[in-house]
Protein backbone atom coordinates (compact mmCIF):
# COMPACT_ATOMS: atom_id res chain seq x y z
CA UNK A 1 0.00 0.00 0.00
CA UNK A 2 1.45 3.70 -1.16
CA UNK A 3 2.08 5.90 1.29
CA UNK A 4 -0.59 8.44 0.25
CA UNK A 5 -3.07 5.89 0.19
CA UNK A 6 -2.29 4.86 4.24
CA UNK A 7 -3.04 8.50 5.07
CA UNK A 8 -6.21 8.32 3.32
CA UNK A 9 -7.42 5.30 5.19
CA UNK A 10 -5.84 6.70 8.43
CA UNK A 11 -7.66 9.74 7.77
CA UNK A 12 -10.85 8.52 7.12
CA UNK A 13 -10.92 5.77 9.67
CA UNK A 14 -10.30 8.84 12.28
CA UNK A 15 -12.61 10.93 10.44
CA UNK A 16 -15.87 8.34 11.07
CA UNK A 17 -14.40 7.42 14.54
CA UNK A 18 -14.06 11.31 15.46
CA UNK A 19 -17.56 11.91 13.79
CA UNK A 20 -19.39 9.21 15.81
CA UNK A 21 -17.22 9.85 18.85
CA UNK A 22 -18.69 13.59 18.63
CA UNK A 23 -22.67 12.81 18.25
CA UNK A 24 -21.88 10.86 20.88
CA UNK A 25 -20.28 12.71 23.16
CA UNK A 26 -22.63 15.49 22.32
CA UNK A 27 -25.84 13.62 23.42
CA UNK A 28 -24.05 13.01 26.82
CA UNK A 29 -23.70 16.48 27.19
CA UNK A 30 -27.12 17.21 26.13
CA UNK A 31 -28.15 15.07 29.38
CA UNK A 32 -26.03 16.94 31.66
CA UNK A 33 -27.33 20.15 30.37
CA UNK A 34 -31.33 18.60 30.52
CA UNK A 35 -33.69 21.49 29.06
CA UNK A 36 -30.98 23.42 27.39
CA UNK A 37 -31.69 22.42 24.14
CA UNK A 38 -34.91 24.38 24.58
CA UNK A 39 -34.56 27.63 26.10
CA UNK A 40 -37.25 29.51 27.40
CA UNK A 41 -36.09 32.26 25.64
CA UNK A 42 -37.90 35.36 24.37
CA UNK A 43 -35.23 37.74 23.49
CA UNK A 44 -36.99 40.69 22.23
CA UNK A 45 -40.32 41.36 23.21
CA UNK A 46 -40.59 44.49 21.42
CA UNK A 47 -42.40 43.83 17.57
CA UNK A 48 -41.34 47.71 16.68
CA UNK A 49 -37.46 47.00 17.69
CA UNK A 50 -37.69 43.58 15.97
CA UNK A 51 -39.29 45.23 12.68
CA UNK A 52 -35.96 47.34 12.61
CA UNK A 53 -33.52 44.77 13.52
CA UNK A 54 -35.48 42.48 10.61
CA UNK A 55 -34.48 45.46 7.95
CA UNK A 56 -38.15 44.80 6.53
CA UNK A 57 -38.00 40.93 6.74
CA UNK A 58 -40.61 40.43 8.69
CA UNK A 59 -42.32 37.85 7.40
CA UNK A 60 -39.04 35.30 8.15
CA UNK A 61 -39.04 36.75 11.41
CA UNK A 62 -42.79 35.91 12.04
CA UNK A 63 -42.19 32.66 10.82
CA UNK A 64 -39.21 31.55 12.92
CA UNK A 65 -41.70 33.33 16.02
CA UNK A 66 -44.32 31.37 15.35
CA UNK A 67 -41.98 28.23 14.86
CA UNK A 68 -40.75 28.93 17.84
CA UNK A 69 -44.42 29.28 19.87
CA UNK A 70 -45.19 26.01 17.68
CA UNK A 71 -42.04 24.40 19.55
CA UNK A 72 -42.31 26.28 23.10
CA UNK A 73 -45.69 24.60 23.29
CA UNK A 74 -44.89 21.31 21.92
CA UNK A 75 -41.86 21.08 24.69
CA UNK A 76 -44.15 22.96 27.74
CA UNK A 77 -46.62 20.08 26.78
CA UNK A 78 -44.46 17.01 26.46
CA UNK A 79 -42.87 17.81 29.34
CA UNK A 80 -46.05 18.53 31.02
CA UNK A 81 -45.17 21.54 32.77
CA UNK A 82 -48.04 23.83 34.13
CA UNK A 83 -45.79 26.98 32.51
CA UNK A 84 -47.01 28.55 29.56
CA UNK A 85 -46.13 31.83 30.35
CA UNK A 86 -44.07 32.61 26.76
CA UNK A 87 -47.48 31.21 24.59
CA UNK A 88 -49.27 34.57 24.80
CA UNK A 89 -45.77 37.16 23.79
CA UNK A 90 -45.04 34.79 21.43
CA UNK A 91 -48.05 34.50 19.25
CA UNK A 92 -48.51 38.47 19.46
CA UNK A 93 -44.61 38.86 18.38
CA UNK A 94 -45.50 36.70 15.71
CA UNK A 95 -49.15 38.54 14.74
CA UNK A 96 -47.89 41.54 15.15
CA UNK A 97 -44.69 41.00 12.33
CA UNK A 98 -47.59 39.23 10.43
CA UNK A 99 -50.95 39.94 11.21
CA UNK A 100 -51.93 37.83 7.99
CA UNK A 101 -50.26 34.39 9.39
CA UNK A 102 -54.03 32.83 10.26
CA UNK A 103 -52.78 29.90 11.89
CA UNK A 104 -51.36 31.88 14.70
CA UNK A 105 -54.62 32.99 15.28
CA UNK A 106 -56.33 29.56 15.39
CA UNK A 107 -53.26 28.16 17.69
CA UNK A 108 -53.83 31.17 20.01
CA UNK A 109 -57.71 30.42 20.12
CA UNK A 110 -57.24 26.47 21.30
CA UNK A 111 -54.24 26.76 23.35
CA UNK A 112 -54.03 30.27 24.99
CA UNK A 113 -57.57 30.12 26.97
CA UNK A 114 -57.86 26.89 28.66
CA UNK A 115 -56.22 26.14 32.07
CA UNK A 116 -53.32 24.49 32.55
CA UNK A 117 -52.48 21.75 31.56
CA UNK A 118 -53.98 22.18 28.65
CA UNK A 119 -53.40 25.62 27.99
CA UNK A 120 -51.89 28.60 28.98
CA UNK A 121 -55.21 29.89 30.78
CA UNK A 122 -54.99 33.24 30.07
CA UNK A 123 -58.59 33.78 28.11
CA UNK A 124 -58.75 37.53 27.92
CA UNK A 125 -55.17 37.06 25.89
CA UNK A 126 -56.62 35.10 23.83
CA UNK A 127 -59.51 37.11 23.15
CA UNK A 128 -57.65 40.09 22.26
CA UNK A 129 -55.04 37.77 19.63
CA UNK A 130 -58.34 37.13 18.33
CA UNK A 131 -59.94 40.71 18.15
CA UNK A 132 -56.54 42.11 16.45
CA UNK A 133 -56.77 39.35 14.40
CA UNK A 134 -60.22 39.89 13.18
CA UNK A 135 -59.16 43.77 13.03
CA UNK A 136 -56.54 43.12 10.49
CA UNK A 137 -58.52 40.63 8.26
CA UNK A 138 -62.11 41.20 8.16
CA UNK A 139 -62.55 38.73 5.55
CA UNK A 140 -61.46 35.48 7.14
CA UNK A 141 -64.68 33.44 8.45
CA UNK A 142 -61.85 31.19 10.34
CA UNK A 143 -61.16 33.97 12.50
CA UNK A 144 -64.51 34.69 13.97
CA UNK A 145 -65.20 31.35 14.05
CA UNK A 146 -62.03 30.89 16.02
CA UNK A 147 -63.31 33.72 18.40
CA UNK A 148 -66.69 32.35 18.33
CA UNK A 149 -65.01 28.85 19.56
CA UNK A 150 -63.60 30.85 22.49
CA UNK A 151 -66.25 32.14 23.85
CA UNK A 152 -68.30 29.25 23.76
CA UNK A 153 -65.57 26.64 25.22
CA UNK A 154 -63.58 28.89 27.78
CA UNK A 155 -65.67 31.95 28.43
CA UNK A 156 -68.61 30.25 28.20
CA UNK A 157 -70.24 33.36 26.82
CA UNK A 158 -72.75 32.40 24.51
CA UNK A 159 -74.29 35.40 22.57
CA UNK A 160 -71.07 36.81 21.93
CA UNK A 161 -69.99 33.20 20.46
CA UNK A 162 -73.37 33.45 18.66
CA UNK A 163 -72.90 37.20 17.60
CA UNK A 164 -68.93 35.77 16.53
CA UNK A 165 -70.35 33.04 14.40
CA UNK A 166 -72.86 35.60 12.74
CA UNK A 167 -70.77 38.06 11.89
CA UNK A 168 -68.47 35.03 10.64
CA UNK A 169 -71.50 33.70 8.83
CA UNK A 170 -71.62 37.19 6.47
CA UNK A 171 -67.82 37.10 5.14
CA UNK A 172 -67.82 35.82 1.41
CA UNK A 173 -67.24 32.67 0.94
CA UNK A 174 -68.06 31.62 4.59
CA UNK A 175 -68.87 28.02 5.45
CA UNK A 176 -72.09 27.47 5.85
CA UNK A 177 -71.72 25.73 8.86
CA UNK A 178 -71.54 29.16 10.26
CA UNK A 179 -74.86 30.83 10.26
CA UNK A 180 -76.00 26.68 11.57
CA UNK A 181 -73.47 27.82 14.55
CA UNK A 182 -74.66 31.01 15.34
CA UNK A 183 -78.27 29.47 15.20
CA UNK A 184 -77.52 27.02 17.38
CA UNK A 185 -75.77 28.98 19.85
CA UNK A 186 -78.89 31.01 20.30
CA UNK A 187 -81.02 28.13 21.43
CA UNK A 188 -79.18 24.45 22.43
CA UNK A 189 -75.61 26.16 23.30
CA UNK A 190 -74.86 23.73 26.28
CA UNK A 191 -76.16 20.39 23.93
CA UNK A 192 -73.84 17.18 23.45
CA UNK A 193 -74.29 18.21 19.51
CA UNK A 194 -73.62 21.56 19.53
CA UNK A 195 -70.17 21.05 20.97
CA UNK A 196 -69.45 17.79 18.96
CA UNK A 197 -70.16 20.42 16.01
CA UNK A 198 -67.50 22.66 17.12
CA UNK A 199 -64.63 20.19 17.96
CA UNK A 200 -65.63 18.69 14.71
CA UNK A 201 -65.35 21.61 12.72
CA UNK A 202 -62.10 22.74 14.76
CA UNK A 203 -61.04 19.04 13.86
CA UNK A 204 -61.40 19.61 9.98
CA UNK A 205 -60.54 23.33 9.96
CA UNK A 206 -56.67 22.70 10.88
CA UNK A 207 -53.61 21.03 9.74
CA UNK A 208 -52.10 21.40 13.21
CA UNK A 209 -51.48 17.94 14.23
CA UNK A 210 -51.33 19.69 18.22
CA UNK A 211 -54.96 20.94 17.68
CA UNK A 212 -56.11 17.60 15.65
CA UNK A 213 -54.95 15.45 19.11
CA UNK A 214 -56.81 18.48 21.57
CA UNK A 215 -60.06 17.86 19.11
CA UNK A 216 -60.27 14.73 19.55
CA UNK A 217 -59.32 13.83 22.70
CA UNK A 218 -62.47 16.75 23.36
CA UNK A 219 -64.59 14.21 20.56
CA UNK A 220 -64.05 11.17 22.98
CA UNK A 221 -64.68 12.84 26.10
CA UNK A 222 -67.86 14.15 24.54
CA UNK A 223 -68.91 10.48 23.21
CA UNK A 224 -68.20 9.74 26.89
CA UNK A 225 -70.57 12.30 28.42
CA UNK A 226 -73.22 11.49 26.10
CA UNK A 227 -73.11 7.88 26.86
CA UNK A 228 -73.31 8.40 30.40
CA UNK A 229 -75.88 10.18 30.21
CA UNK A 230 -77.68 7.91 27.92
CA UNK A 231 -77.01 4.73 29.98
CA UNK A 232 -77.83 5.91 33.26
CA UNK A 233 -81.35 7.20 31.39
CA UNK A 234 -81.85 3.97 30.62
CA UNK A 235 -81.05 2.46 34.12
CA UNK A 236 -83.51 4.63 35.37
CA UNK A 237 -86.31 4.02 33.11
CA UNK A 238 -85.23 0.01 33.99
CA UNK A 239 -85.87 0.99 37.86
CA UNK A 240 -89.19 2.62 37.09
CA UNK A 241 -90.42 -0.29 35.21
CA UNK A 242 -89.26 -3.38 37.40
CA UNK A 243 -88.36 -1.52 40.48
CA UNK A 244 -85.06 -2.58 40.78
CA UNK A 245 -81.98 -1.61 39.67
CA UNK A 246 -80.64 -3.99 36.84
CA UNK A 247 -77.49 -6.47 38.19
CA UNK A 248 -75.05 -5.43 34.83
CA UNK A 249 -75.33 -4.48 31.63
CA UNK A 250 -76.56 -7.32 30.00
CA UNK A 251 -79.62 -7.82 32.39
CA UNK A 252 -80.51 -4.20 30.46
CA UNK A 253 -79.71 -5.91 27.22
CA UNK A 254 -82.08 -8.88 27.53
CA UNK A 255 -84.58 -7.05 28.90
CA UNK A 256 -84.46 -4.96 25.47
CA UNK A 257 -83.25 -1.64 26.35
CA UNK A 258 -79.86 -1.76 24.83
CA UNK A 259 -78.29 -3.53 21.61
CA UNK A 260 -74.69 -5.15 22.08
CA UNK A 261 -72.29 -4.13 25.42
CA UNK A 262 -71.82 -0.38 25.23
CA UNK A 263 -68.01 0.75 24.62
CA UNK A 264 -66.16 3.61 25.69
CA UNK A 265 -63.74 4.88 22.72
CA UNK A 266 -60.98 3.43 23.93
CA UNK A 267 -62.32 -0.17 23.92
CA UNK A 268 -63.49 -0.87 27.36
CA UNK A 269 -67.22 -1.93 28.00
CA UNK A 270 -68.72 0.83 30.30
CA UNK A 271 -69.43 -0.64 34.33
CA UNK A 272 -72.74 -0.54 35.63
CA UNK A 273 -72.40 -0.60 39.04
CA UNK A 274 -74.71 -1.34 42.20
CA UNK A 275 -76.43 1.96 42.82
CA UNK A 276 -77.56 2.59 38.99
CA UNK A 277 -74.33 4.61 38.41
CA UNK A 278 -72.17 4.27 34.74
CA UNK A 279 -68.50 4.31 35.12
CA UNK A 280 -65.77 4.27 32.36
CA UNK A 281 -63.50 0.96 33.16
CA UNK A 282 -59.59 3.24 33.21
CA UNK A 283 -61.27 6.94 33.57
CA UNK A 284 -57.40 7.96 33.56
CA UNK A 285 -57.26 7.17 29.42
CA UNK A 286 -60.10 9.46 28.12
CA UNK A 287 -58.94 13.14 29.31
CA UNK A 288 -61.69 15.57 30.10
CA UNK A 289 -64.43 13.42 30.80
CA UNK A 290 -67.01 15.03 33.62
CA UNK A 291 -69.03 12.09 33.51
CA UNK A 292 -68.37 7.89 34.37
CA UNK A 293 -65.59 9.17 36.38
CA UNK A 294 -65.62 7.32 40.14
CA UNK A 295 -67.17 9.35 42.97
CA UNK A 296 -65.18 12.09 43.97
CA UNK A 297 -62.48 11.91 40.85
CA UNK A 298 -62.34 15.22 39.08
CA UNK A 299 -62.15 15.30 35.16
CA UNK A 300 -58.75 13.83 34.23
CA UNK A 301 -56.70 16.39 32.29
CA UNK A 302 -53.19 16.12 30.77
CA UNK A 303 -50.53 15.05 33.27
CA UNK A 304 -48.36 17.62 35.05
CA UNK A 305 -44.92 17.14 35.62
CA UNK A 306 -44.16 17.28 39.47
CA UNK A 307 -42.53 19.67 40.83
CA UNK A 308 -39.08 19.40 42.69
CA UNK B 1 4.78 14.95 17.93
CA UNK B 2 6.75 14.05 15.05
CA UNK B 3 9.78 17.30 14.36
CA UNK B 4 8.23 17.99 10.95
CA UNK B 5 4.63 18.90 11.96
CA UNK B 6 6.25 20.91 15.17
CA UNK B 7 8.66 22.57 12.35
CA UNK B 8 5.47 23.49 10.18
CA UNK B 9 3.61 24.50 13.73
CA UNK B 10 6.21 26.71 14.65
CA UNK B 11 6.72 28.50 11.69
CA UNK B 12 3.26 29.44 11.73
CA UNK B 13 3.01 30.49 15.08
CA UNK B 14 6.03 32.58 14.26
CA UNK B 15 4.30 34.21 11.12
CA UNK B 16 1.26 35.07 13.01
CA UNK B 17 3.69 36.92 15.15
CA UNK B 18 5.36 38.85 12.21
CA UNK B 19 1.85 39.35 10.89
CA UNK B 20 1.04 41.54 14.35
CA UNK B 21 -1.71 39.22 15.28
CA UNK B 22 -1.16 39.88 18.40
CA UNK B 23 -1.70 43.67 18.30
CA UNK B 24 -5.03 42.80 19.12
CA UNK B 25 -4.39 42.80 22.62
CA UNK B 26 -3.67 46.27 22.71
CA UNK B 27 -7.39 46.95 21.97
CA UNK B 28 -8.59 44.63 23.98
CA UNK B 29 -6.88 45.93 27.07
CA UNK B 30 -7.67 49.66 26.38
CA UNK B 31 -11.68 47.97 25.87
CA UNK B 32 -11.93 46.46 28.94
CA UNK B 33 -9.62 49.10 31.30
CA UNK B 34 -12.08 51.34 29.79
CA UNK B 35 -15.09 49.25 30.53
CA UNK B 36 -13.72 48.80 34.09
CA UNK B 37 -13.18 52.28 34.68
CA UNK B 38 -16.86 53.50 33.17
CA UNK B 39 -18.70 50.37 34.85
CA UNK B 40 -17.33 51.43 38.07
CA UNK B 41 -19.02 54.59 37.90
CA UNK B 42 -22.18 53.92 36.12
CA UNK B 43 -23.14 50.34 37.39
CA UNK B 44 -24.45 49.72 40.85
CA UNK B 45 -23.63 46.46 42.23
CA UNK B 46 -23.14 44.74 39.24
CA UNK B 47 -19.58 45.89 38.55
CA UNK B 48 -18.01 41.88 38.22
CA UNK B 49 -20.76 40.73 36.46
CA UNK B 50 -20.28 43.79 33.71
CA UNK B 51 -16.65 43.14 33.61
CA UNK B 52 -16.46 39.46 33.61
CA UNK B 53 -19.57 39.08 30.70
CA UNK B 54 -17.92 42.08 28.54
CA UNK B 55 -14.31 40.60 29.55
CA UNK B 56 -15.52 36.85 28.12
CA UNK B 57 -17.57 38.02 25.43
CA UNK B 58 -14.51 40.03 24.01
CA UNK B 59 -11.84 37.32 24.42
CA UNK B 60 -14.19 35.03 22.21
CA UNK B 61 -14.86 37.33 19.74
CA UNK B 62 -11.94 38.94 19.33
CA UNK B 63 -10.19 35.35 19.41
CA UNK B 64 -12.60 33.69 16.54
CA UNK B 65 -12.09 36.37 14.62
CA UNK B 66 -8.51 36.02 14.67
CA UNK B 67 -8.93 31.91 14.27
CA UNK B 68 -11.21 32.82 10.81
CA UNK B 69 -8.87 35.31 9.54
CA UNK B 70 -5.66 33.60 9.85
CA UNK B 71 -7.37 29.58 9.75
CA UNK B 72 -8.88 30.21 6.10
CA UNK B 73 -5.24 32.20 4.73
CA UNK B 74 -3.52 29.03 5.99
CA UNK B 75 -3.45 27.12 2.81
CA UNK B 76 -4.01 29.77 -0.06
CA UNK B 77 -1.36 32.00 1.02
CA UNK B 78 1.28 29.67 1.01
CA UNK B 79 0.11 28.11 -2.70
CA UNK B 80 -0.35 32.24 -3.57
CA UNK B 81 3.47 32.86 -2.35
CA UNK B 82 4.54 29.32 -4.23
CA UNK B 83 6.03 28.64 -0.66
CA UNK B 84 3.82 25.76 -0.25
CA UNK B 85 6.31 24.00 -3.38
CA UNK B 86 8.74 24.25 -1.12
CA UNK B 87 7.61 22.73 2.19
CA UNK B 88 6.67 19.74 0.42
CA UNK B 89 9.40 19.09 -1.18
CA UNK B 90 11.87 19.40 1.90
CA UNK B 91 9.96 16.26 2.32
CA UNK B 92 7.00 17.56 4.36
CA UNK B 93 3.72 14.99 4.01
CA UNK B 94 0.50 17.19 2.66
CA UNK B 95 -1.17 15.98 6.19
CA UNK B 96 1.83 17.33 8.33
CA UNK B 97 1.52 20.33 6.79
CA UNK B 98 -2.45 20.14 7.26
CA UNK B 99 -1.59 19.50 11.00
CA UNK B 100 1.31 21.53 11.51
CA UNK B 101 -0.87 24.53 10.26
CA UNK B 102 -3.68 23.51 12.89
CA UNK B 103 -1.70 23.24 16.23
CA UNK B 104 0.44 26.81 14.77
CA UNK B 105 -2.62 28.70 15.58
CA UNK B 106 -3.79 27.04 17.88
CA UNK B 107 -1.00 28.30 19.69
CA UNK B 108 -0.79 31.76 18.56
CA UNK B 109 -4.61 31.86 19.82
CA UNK B 110 -3.76 29.95 22.83
CA UNK B 111 -0.89 32.70 23.68
CA UNK B 112 -3.42 35.29 23.14
CA UNK B 113 -6.03 33.85 25.21
CA UNK B 114 -3.51 33.66 27.59
CA UNK B 115 -2.53 37.14 27.70
CA UNK B 116 -6.43 38.44 27.51
CA UNK B 117 -7.22 35.65 30.52
CA UNK B 118 -4.40 38.09 32.63
CA UNK B 119 -6.10 41.15 31.24
CA UNK B 120 -9.65 39.90 32.43
CA UNK B 121 -8.26 39.44 36.06
CA UNK B 122 -6.57 42.46 36.10
CA UNK B 123 -9.54 44.18 35.43
CA UNK B 124 -11.73 42.06 37.75
CA UNK B 125 -9.03 42.77 40.71
CA UNK B 126 -9.48 46.64 39.58
CA UNK B 127 -13.33 47.01 40.22
CA UNK B 128 -13.75 44.19 43.63
CA UNK B 129 -10.33 44.83 45.06
CA UNK B 130 -8.92 40.79 45.60
CA UNK B 131 -9.95 37.74 44.03
CA UNK B 132 -13.00 35.62 44.80
CA UNK B 133 -12.68 31.49 45.48
CA UNK B 134 -15.77 31.83 42.66
CA UNK B 135 -13.16 33.95 40.24
CA UNK B 136 -11.65 29.93 39.14
CA UNK B 137 -14.88 29.30 37.48
CA UNK B 138 -13.87 32.06 34.76
CA UNK B 139 -11.30 30.10 34.01
CA UNK B 140 -13.04 27.03 33.26
CA UNK B 141 -15.09 29.56 30.93
CA UNK B 142 -11.68 30.47 29.29
CA UNK B 143 -11.13 27.06 29.08
CA UNK B 144 -13.90 26.52 26.84
CA UNK B 145 -13.38 29.28 25.19
CA UNK B 146 -9.88 27.73 24.29
CA UNK B 147 -11.88 25.26 22.94
CA UNK B 148 -14.14 26.88 21.14
CA UNK B 149 -11.00 28.73 18.95
CA UNK B 150 -9.51 24.53 18.05
CA UNK B 151 -12.83 23.80 16.35
CA UNK B 152 -13.08 27.17 14.65
CA UNK B 153 -9.37 26.84 13.64
CA UNK B 154 -10.04 23.25 11.87
CA UNK B 155 -13.36 24.37 10.68
CA UNK B 156 -11.25 27.33 8.88
CA UNK B 157 -8.63 24.79 7.74
CA UNK B 158 -11.27 22.48 6.37
CA UNK B 159 -12.77 24.89 4.46
CA UNK B 160 -9.78 26.76 3.21
CA UNK B 161 -8.19 23.31 2.22
CA UNK B 162 -10.76 23.56 -0.78
CA UNK B 163 -12.28 27.01 -1.29
CA UNK B 164 -10.90 30.29 -1.73
CA UNK B 165 -10.55 32.34 1.35
CA UNK B 166 -13.34 34.46 1.14
CA UNK B 167 -15.83 31.78 0.85
CA UNK B 168 -13.68 29.86 3.42
CA UNK B 169 -14.26 32.53 6.19
CA UNK B 170 -18.17 32.81 5.11
CA UNK B 171 -18.66 29.59 5.73
CA UNK B 172 -16.59 29.21 9.38
CA UNK B 173 -18.61 32.63 10.35
CA UNK B 174 -21.83 30.82 9.34
CA UNK B 175 -20.85 28.15 11.26
CA UNK B 176 -19.87 29.86 14.38
CA UNK B 177 -23.36 31.57 14.33
CA UNK B 178 -25.11 28.68 14.00
CA UNK B 179 -23.23 26.83 16.37
CA UNK B 180 -23.68 29.05 18.84
CA UNK B 181 -27.76 28.62 18.71
CA UNK B 182 -27.03 24.62 18.25
CA UNK B 183 -29.36 23.85 20.87
CA UNK B 184 -32.21 25.47 19.58
CA UNK B 185 -31.28 23.87 16.64
CA UNK B 186 -31.55 20.26 18.10
CA UNK B 187 -34.30 21.57 20.45
CA UNK B 188 -36.39 21.62 17.34
CA UNK B 189 -34.80 18.36 15.98
CA UNK B 190 -36.15 16.54 19.15
CA UNK B 191 -39.84 17.82 18.25
CA UNK B 192 -39.50 17.38 14.43
CA UNK B 193 -40.94 13.52 12.81
CA UNK B 194 -40.73 11.91 10.10
CA UNK B 195 -37.43 12.45 6.80
CA UNK B 196 -37.73 16.49 7.74
CA UNK B 197 -36.69 15.53 11.50
CA UNK B 198 -34.29 13.40 10.88
CA UNK B 199 -32.49 15.78 8.19
CA UNK B 200 -32.78 18.45 10.94
CA UNK B 201 -31.21 15.89 13.63
CA UNK B 202 -28.77 14.72 10.89
CA UNK B 203 -27.38 18.67 10.43
CA UNK B 204 -27.90 19.56 14.41
CA UNK B 205 -25.77 16.90 15.43
CA UNK B 206 -23.06 17.63 12.51
CA UNK B 207 -22.85 21.41 13.45
CA UNK B 208 -20.48 22.61 16.03
CA UNK B 209 -21.86 22.85 18.99
CA UNK B 210 -20.88 26.11 20.48
CA UNK B 211 -23.57 26.46 23.40
CA UNK B 212 -22.56 24.07 25.77
CA UNK B 213 -19.02 25.91 25.74
CA UNK B 214 -20.20 28.95 26.71
CA UNK B 215 -20.74 29.04 30.17
CA UNK B 216 -19.50 33.06 30.38
CA UNK B 217 -23.20 33.87 31.99
CA UNK B 218 -23.14 30.97 34.34
CA UNK B 219 -19.54 31.75 35.60
CA UNK B 220 -20.37 35.54 35.86
CA UNK B 221 -22.81 34.66 38.40
CA UNK B 222 -20.28 32.59 40.29
CA UNK B 223 -21.98 29.24 39.70
CA UNK B 224 -19.86 26.05 39.48
CA UNK B 225 -19.72 24.05 36.04
CA UNK B 226 -20.19 20.08 36.53
CA UNK B 227 -17.13 18.38 36.05
CA UNK B 228 -18.56 15.72 33.58
CA UNK B 229 -19.45 18.97 31.58
CA UNK B 230 -15.60 20.05 31.46
CA UNK B 231 -14.98 16.36 30.57
CA UNK B 232 -17.10 15.54 27.76
CA UNK B 233 -17.00 19.33 26.50
CA UNK B 234 -12.80 18.41 26.10
CA UNK B 235 -13.62 15.12 24.23
CA UNK B 236 -16.31 16.58 22.25
CA UNK B 237 -14.00 19.61 21.32
CA UNK B 238 -10.82 17.35 20.41
CA UNK B 239 -13.02 15.16 18.41
CA UNK B 240 -14.90 17.58 16.69
CA UNK B 241 -11.40 18.97 15.88
CA UNK B 242 -9.99 15.35 14.57
CA UNK B 243 -13.08 15.45 12.66
CA UNK B 244 -12.53 18.58 10.90
CA UNK B 245 -8.60 18.03 10.34
CA UNK B 246 -9.17 14.87 9.47
CA UNK B 247 -11.60 16.00 6.67
CA UNK B 248 -9.14 18.72 5.67
CA UNK B 249 -6.24 16.04 5.14
CA UNK B 250 -8.45 14.24 2.76
CA UNK B 251 -9.11 17.00 0.76
CA UNK B 252 -5.85 18.43 0.74
CA UNK B 253 -4.34 14.87 -0.07
CA UNK B 254 -6.34 14.60 -3.55
CA UNK B 255 -5.80 18.54 -4.30
CA UNK B 256 -3.69 19.89 -7.79
CA UNK B 257 -1.25 21.81 -6.38
CA UNK B 258 0.01 22.01 -10.31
Amino acid sequence: MSATRRVNWAASAVLLVSMAGAVTTLRAIDRIRRGATFQEALYIRSSKALRRMSLGYTGLLADIYWTRAVQYFGYQHHTSSTDFSLLAPLLQMTTELDPRLLPAYQFGANFLGPKPPNGAGTPEKALALMNYGIEHNPDQWRLYYNLGFLCYTELKDYSKAADAFARGAKVAGANPFMSVLAARMAQHAGEFDTARMLWRTTYESTKDPQIQRNAVEHLQALRVDEDVTRLEEVVAKYHQQSGTLPASMSGLERAGFIRGTPMDPTGRPYQLKSDGRIEVQDPDRILFITKGLPPGMASPQPKVAKKD
Amino acid sequence: MNSRIASVAFNTFREAVRDRVLYNLIAFALLLSGAAILVGQISIDIERLVVVNLGLTAVTLFGAVIAIFIGIGLVSKEIDKRTLYTVLSRPVRRWEFVVGKFFGLTGTLVLNTFFMAIGVFLALLYEAHKLEKSDGWVLVALYFIVLQFLMVCALALFFSSFSTPLMSAVFTFALFAIGSLSDDLRGFAGIARGPGGWMVAAIAYLVPNFSALNVINRVAHGDPVPGRLILYNTVYALLYSAMAISGAVLIFQRRNLK
